[in-house]
């Protein structure tokens, strides 16, 4: 499961992540980070059953937690199957079928941006 | 065996025309044999859908009143060629909008009009007796000209060498976006069902041989511009009525960074008249090899990486120095065999006629690069020469006063052998005397990763390497990384001054 984590870094540098998968044992996958000297927005990727024990680790750390379900949308009007999004894609959303149809695994993205960057067709969006 | 044109038309005239795709005849081949084949099939058809920025379309827009000879076109504010006589225009699909940039091009023009929408003419002239008229603006449909026939100088291609990047940051191109480090492969064509690919010898295609473009019937001009088959790399000049085509297979793309193109969908019947035509519609994916090209190198002659065949890149990975790369096509293959359906169901139909060409292509020409009567600058004309440089070792107050006497910004640091091993600017030497614990030594301070250039390499790369890393000087070094002089934004300014200006 998806969470975005975002935090403020005014009180201090408070290891958010660290903490968490100390406190909690689970591990941790970090998608995306971004993080200035005000604050920062981490995505990352847990077990669905620990989803809540890493909520509420992080909750407690001072972060805000959000269950992040959006994903790339693709426009079929515009796409026309070409398929120069997949190998840019850092999480292997994109693959072709057997008739050559371009399909998405949704789940896997973390809405970095680089296919909306690549397709030629402007049929990829990301609705943040 | 042969057979003749005329009793393949009548076949498809009489319904019993056997047509099949180029995906299925190798499998036809390897069953019946050629002999076979031949006897048995009359048509291959084809088919590619991609990125083909060398198209476009004339147009004829009719006179107004009072009469004006249109000088300058825009359709929705992009230029259009209009040194075609009054009222007429050619709309290039790689122009891009005056107002948008490159996401709007001619190519979105031409899809609009296709797609029914009105575009927005815009004319200037400077008025003459017969024609007064000084400007026009007005909105037009497709259905509102009198012609509007696309034609395309550059179209097809037999095949296309495929992209990588070994450099360090990423690059738009017009093979797509390729990502640093050899991160990606992109490639484009669709192999054996590729047109040319079918009939690489030009035996069956040629002027005047009908065609399917975008959806209209259309037809082969002859050989397209920069063709060159004799090295693999065949293409054609094709035109088609704009009014007859669908949305479905004309489509208008932007290349991050780099501009508008048209993907274009062309399909050529192939008629079977002889054991040659069955060879070499027999090909198949496995058979049509290509190189992987570095784009890394800013040069026109790139280095070949590794030549590989369309089986591999449309398996979707590629391996190179043990690593298994993941491949992009910027072509659209179900496209293409929608191309190659829509022929099958035209000719099944009774709807095209084959014909053979009426003048034939030449397969064994081949192009070169340009004449350049004056060589690009290089950096070696240009460097300053004179330059003041630091050892590692040496103490940063050495170091500053050094930039005082060299009255410069830019420091190369040489190591004991008088190799390049980094370079500090005056903005390191602040940093220092404010953070003054980093160390007495210029190797404590200095950039180690240093961005750099060679003096045969051309002013523009170079130039392009400082607007890039947004700094104002390069090192120049030799082979062996010796330090050879300094280019700075201050010696790009000859350029405009002295014996390069033109």
């Amino acid at each position: 499961m998806k969470l975005l984590v975002t935090f403020s870094r005014k009180g201090g540098h408070e290891p958010v992540i660290a903490r968490t998968v100390k406190e909690t044992g689970v591990l941790i996958n970090v998608e995306r980070a971004h993080i200035d000297s005000h604050a920062g927005e981490v995505l990352i990727d847990v077990p669905a059953e620990s989803a809540e024990t890493v909520c509420r680790s992080m909750v407690g750390a001072g972060a805000n937690v959000k269950v992040l379900e959006d994903a790339v949308v693709r426009d079929e009007n515009e796409c026309i199957d070409c398929g120069a999004c997949i190998s840019v894609c850092p999480q292997d959303v994109f693959f072709l079928d057997e008739n050559w149809h371009l399909q998405l695994h949704v789940e896997r993205c973390v809405l970095c941006g680089k296919c909306v960057v690549a397709c030629p067709h402007n049929a990829l969006s990301i609705l943040e | 065996m042969q057979k003749s044109i005329g009793l393949i038309n009548e076949r498809i005239r009489d319904g019993n025309a056997r047509v099949v795709s180029a995906e299925e005849m190798p499998d036809i081949v390897q069953e019946l044999g050629e002999e076979g084949a031949l006897e048995e099939v009359d048509v291959v058809t084809t088919g590619t859908f991609g990125a083909m920025c060398s198209s476009g379309a004339f147009f004829n827009f009719g006179h107004a009143d009072p009469p004006i000879r249109m000088e300058r076109i825009w359709l929705n504010d992009v230029e259009a060629y209009a040194g075609i006589a009054s009222v007429d225009a050619y709309l290039g699909a790689a122009s891009d909008s005056d107002t948008q940039g490159m996401e709007y091009g001619g190519a979105h023009v031409l899809e609009d009009l296709v797609a029914g929408s009105p575009v927005e003419l815009r004319a200037l002239s400077r008025g003459t007796d017969c024609y007064p008229r000084k400007t026009i603006t007005t909105e037009l449909y497709l259905e509102d000209m009198n012609h509007a026939i696309m034609c395309n100088p550059r179209n097809a291609f037999q095949r296309y060498a495929a992209a990588t990047n070994t450099s360090e940051r990423t690059l738009h191109t017009y093979m797509g976006t390729l990502l640093p480090h050899g991160g990606n492969i992109s490639f484009s064509g669709a192999g054996s069902l590729s047109p040319l690919a079918n009939d690489p010898h030009l035996r069956v295609i040629g002027s005047g041989v009908p065609i399917f473009l975008c959806g209209a019937r259309g037809m082969v001009v002859g050989e397209g511009t920069q063709s060159s088959p004799g090295s693999g790399f065949g293409n054609l000049m094709t035109t088609g009525d704009l009014k007859e085509m669908s949305h479905d297979f004309l489509r208008a793309a932007t290349f991050t960074g780099y501009g508008a193109t048209l993907y274009v969908g062309v399909g050529i019947p192939l008629p079977v008249v002889d054991i040659g035509v069955v060879r070499s519609t027999a090909v198949r994916d496995e058979d049509i090899s290509t190189p992987i090209v570095d784009y890394g190198v800013p040069r026109r002659d790139r280095p070949t990486v590794r030549t590989v065949t369309y089986q591999d890149l449309k398996s979707g990975f590629i391996e190179i120095g043990g690593e298994e790369i993941r491949t992009s096509s910027l072509s659209s293959f179900r496209k293409a065999r929608d191309v190659a359906g829509e022929l099958k169901r035209w000719i099944e139909s009774g709807q095209m006629l084959l014909s053979m060409p009426t003048r034939t292509l030449d397969a064994t020409r081949t192009v070169h690069p340009i004449r350049e009567t004056a060589q690009a600058p290089r950096v070696k004309e240009i460097m300053e020469k004179n330059v003041v440089s630091i050892a590692e070792d040496e103490e940063i107050r050495t170091a500053a006063k050094n930039l005082l006497r060299g009255e410069t910004n830019h420091l190369p640091v040489l190591n004991g052998e008088g190799k390049l091993v980094g370079i500090v600017t005056t903005y390191d030497i602040s940093k220092a005397v404010v953070r003054p614990d980093s160390g007495p030594r210029v190797r404590d301070i200095m950039t180690r990763k240093v961005i750099k250039t060679s003096p045969d390499e051309p002013v523009d790369i170079a130039a392009r390497k400082l607007e890039q890393h947004n700094i104002s000087a390069l090192p120049v070094v030799d082979d062996a990384d010796r330090l050879l002089g300094m280019l700075t934004a201050i010696d790009l300014g000859k350029l405009f001054g002295g014996r390069w200006r033109r």
